[in-house]
């Protein structure tokens, strides 16, 4: 007779192997990193830029570059574009992060060749016709209106505005902003960002000699740099207001976002303290939602999270909440920040959230894309792959001391800046 | 091509096995034939409600989670109008816990009044969180009505009302368990660095003793054809006029569903689309317009949504986008046309193949089509499209008396 209340027997998670890029230094002196494995016959290749130096006067200037790349060239409008990509089943993607800002090319090998001239085309001769650039405008006032009564999004944005005022990080826009926009600003950012020497090209999927000879030969030599761009940064604006309540009379339910500036991934304690997220907010069964989703069901969701920027990193709580329920809500938020500060962990609990991180790193590794996703995230934090296995080691070895000393150093309330956006 | 080897234990399981050894991990999908669809239309919400309690203990294990967790594995669920579908993934060195877990919910759930109790506060959170707390968020609760007057399609998945939510009964759960949880309307999908031979003794193991149950025979009222254009203005707290069109198309399985998703890709897919080209930057008129299907297994809904740039009428821009769906009945599509979005089909079906899970899902997804191997036949079915077949689909969809529309007026 089957027992059902005993737990099958299970394996700890033993070693877990990245797959290490190749690399070559194009004669450009850009660096070009390739991830081969796979069994489909498709790429995807990113094009990574260092954003240059934030300017708060024109705050939407790398915003507006990135997003208006496949507006159109010289050569080609921005309908050309588009057909070409869309004709051969690929996908052209630009995004902007805090740091960098990038070009994705997702493509299936044998239409490779003719979606890497457009690549080519666009990084280097973008022109950001005025028609189109009004179009953005207008398009983009549009949708932040619409963003502007999501109090989620209100939420995020005075939070990071009061974490990290005056860069990139913390950058708010207001619908003016766009209206400022120049096209001749433009160019003269586009010019300078977008050169090989300030590009990380990475590849990822099934590449051959073939492919890797199509993608050296559209973006070696031939791509030429013309200054020295300047990546350096402008420092913070500090603030002294920790408190920020936005008031919606008419709410069913407020956003929430605390947190506070943090180590970055370069840091020796960021693994172990990535347990100690992981306890509080980082995972379905973590202390919040256990708490004020599934003991109180004052929300549908509550998470914390730890983000790492190239000179700072940053730890955040975030949920929404019923709008009869916010102080609830803070005061419950409140009380398990102090418990992991002052309660050892139980080993059953310890153990738990190790397996469970081990397991969702094994996860996370899906495919080669996840592969050059986790070489990402050591490379531009200026570490190496053996990373991971500092990582693992620090979750495996990580102890319940450990976990209190890390939460009482770096986990201060009362320090947090703190954002409701609803009633309270 | 998703390789996979099938069998089905007495009870009536179906188990589906897809061999990946490219990866360290395992996936366990289970598919139960029950969707909003299926819900008595005075308690609705209540398949996507059960969802969530299906996490609150099975009879004999306590929690869910944390044996999962504690093993290294993830999971989650969705509900959709058609199916519930749960997954967990997991290394595959583990395997057997997600079978002990997912036998045992299937066997039979705790009913615990205090989850309930707590789910129900969930799930009104999640509906003020995603449905009214938000510009536009209230939309389907809208337009489903509109678009429907007989089917079950005409209530959201979270439900038409909050009150349904909070009335619910635990008597009323496990009734519902009854009727739709057991072996004869599940599938399950196994994949990912697992052996079929492995995957049998486990699963004759966990689910062979569950009883067969009864099997679930839906019987719902098919929706009429529509013969009149309908029409709802509103008007709401919302920063932009927003207009949104639905037509019926034909259901899942039908020759003609396949014509109409390319027809939405030849209207709004990528940046070279009909739509976003004439609308949004020739004429621009819209700041954001969508076309898509509600990929629903009875008749559904192509849905066009947009919004005007401020200063330009609701019917200016909404006579456009006639104007668009008028060339579509009118003039053939050219050849090239055509084949940009066939190949865009093509390159998304080689890019799912990425993913353990998604393949994992899509199996048991057309395995209640009727065969998983319908999957692999999904590429060559919009391959076989002609222009001819494009003109004639879009007449059929693109008449007055098919379309729902529905208006938001910023206040």
């Amino acid at each position: 007779m089957l027992n059902r209340t005993i737990t099958p027997q299970s394996k700890a998670i033993e070693h877990i192997k990245l797959i290490a890029p190749g690399f070559i230094q194009l004669e450009n002196n850009c660096n070009f990193y390739w991830l081969n494995s796979g069994e489909q016959e498709l790429v995807r290749i990113e094009w990574i830029f260092n954003n240059l130096r934030f300017n708060p006067e024109k705050p939407l200037l790398n915003i507006a570059v990135n997003t208006m790349l496949n507006d159109g060239t010289s050569k080609m409008s921005a309908a050309q574009i588009a057909d070409a990509i869309d004709y051969y089943g690929a996908f052209l993607q630009v995004d902007y992060g805090f740091d960098h800002s990038q070009v994705t090319l997702y493509c299936l090998n044998k239409h490779l060749k003719h979606a890497l001239p457009v690549v080519r085309d666009i990084l280097t001769d973008s022109v950001f016709p005025e028609k189109e650039l009004n179009t953005f405008i207008r398009n983009q006032q549009q949708k932040l209106r619409v963003s502007l009564q999501k109090n989620d999004f209100m939420a995020r944005r005075v939070f990071n505005k009061s974490l990290f005022d005056g860069t990139m990080y913390g950058i708010a826009p207001e619908l003016d902003d766009y209206a400022q926009l120049q096209r001749a600003d433009m160019l003269a950012y586009f010019k300078q960002m977008y050169q090989p020497d300030n590009c990380t090209l990475i590849a990822a999927g099934k590449i051959d000699d073939d492919i890797l000879k199509e993608i050296t030969s559209c973006f070696g030599k031939s791509w030429e740099n013309n200054s020295v761009p300047d990546i350096s940064q402008p420092g913070f604006k500090e603030t002294e207001q920790l408190f920020n309540y936005i008031e919606k009379p008419d709410a069913l339910q407020s956003a929430i976002r605390l947190g506070t500036k943090l180590i970055n991934r370069a840091h020796p304690d960021f693994p172990a303290l990535q347990v100690v997220n992981t306890i509080l907010g980082g995972y379905f069964g973590s202390r919040l939602m256990a708490n004020i989703r599934e003991d109180k069901g004052y929300t549908y969701g509550i998470g914390s999270g730890m983000a790492s920027m190239r000179t700072t990193g940053s730890i955040f709580i975030a949920t929404e909440v019923g709008a009869d329920v916010t102080r609830n809500a803070m005061n419950e938020i409140e009380k398990e920040i102090n418990i992991i500060k002052t309660e050892l962990i139980s080993e059953e609990e310890l153990s738990l959230v190790k397996n469970y991180m081990l397991g969702s790193l094994l996860g996370s590794l899906e495919n080669v894309f996840s592969h050059a996703d986790k070489f990402k995230n050591v490379h531009f934090s200026g570490l190496e792959l053996d990373y991971y296995d500092r990582y693992t080691e620090a979750i495996r070895t990580v102890t319940a001391k450990d976990v209190l000393r890390l939460a009482d150093q770096y986990l201060n309330f009362d320090q947090f800046q703190k954002v409701i956006v609803g009633k309270y | 091509m998703v390789k996979f080897n099938r069998f089905t234990l007495d009870n009536g399981l179906r188990v589906i096995v897809h061999e990946d050894k490219t990866t360290p991990m395992a996936v366990l999908n289970i598919l139960y034939d029950v969707g909003a669809r299926d819900e008595d239309p005075e308690q609705t919400g209540f398949a996507h409600l059960f969802e969530h309690l299906m996490f609150g203990g099975s009879v004999n294990i306590p929690s869910y989670d944390e044996p999962l967790q504690r093993v290294g594995g993830e999971n989650n669920a969705f509900t959709s109008n058609d199916i519930t579908n749960y997954y967990i993934t997991l290394p595959a060195v583990n395997i057997e816990t997600a079978f002990w877990l997912e036998s045992d919910r299937m066997l039979s759930l705790a009913f615990s009044e205090k989850s309930l109790e707590v789910q129900r506060n969930v799930v009104m959170e999640e509906f003020k969180q995603r449905y009214l707390n938000q510009p536009y968020g209230d939309v389907w609760l809208k337009l489903r009505p509109l678009a429907y007057k007989v089917h079950p399609y005409r209530w959201a998945t979270i439900g038409k009302e909050l009150k349904h939510i909070e009335e619910a009964q635990i008597d009323d759960v496990k009734a519902f368990f009854k009727k739709h949880y057991n072996p004869q309307n599940a599938i399950m999908v196994v994949g990912g660095d697992v052996d079929t031979e492995q995957v049998k003794v486990l699963a004759e193991k966990w689910f062979g003793s569950i009883p067969a149950g009864q099997k679930y025979h839906r019987d719902l009222p098919q929706e009429p054809v529509q013969t009149e254009a309908r029409r709802q203005v509103v008007s709401a707290r919302v920063p932009l006029n927003g207009l949104y069109i639905a037509f019926h198309m034909p259901g899942r399985t039908d020759e003609e569903y396949y014509t109409t998703d390319l027809i939405s890709d030849l209207l709004s897919r990528g940046n070279s689309s009909r739509l976003y080209r004439t609308l949004v930057k020739d004429k621009q008129l819209f700041s954001e317009i969508h076309a898509y299907t509600t990929e629903s297994i009875d008749a559904g809904m192509l849905v066009i949504d947009g919004k005007p740039v401020s200063g330009v009428s609701i019917e200016g821009a909404e006579a456009a986008i006639w104007e668009e769906l008028e060339k579509l009945k009118n003039e053939i599509v050219e050849a090239n046309e055509l084949t940009k979005v066939k190949n865009k089909t093509e390159s998304t079906m080689m890019f799912s193949e990425m993913s353990l899970l998604d393949k994992a899902m899509n199996l048991a997804f057309f395995e209640l089509l009727g065969d998983a191997e319908l999957l692999n036949l999904e590429t060559s079915r919009y391959l076989a499209i002609t222009p001819q077949h494009v003109q004639r689909q879009a007449r059929h969809l693109f008449r007055k008396q098919n379309s729902s529309t529905l208006i938001y007026l910023a206040e």
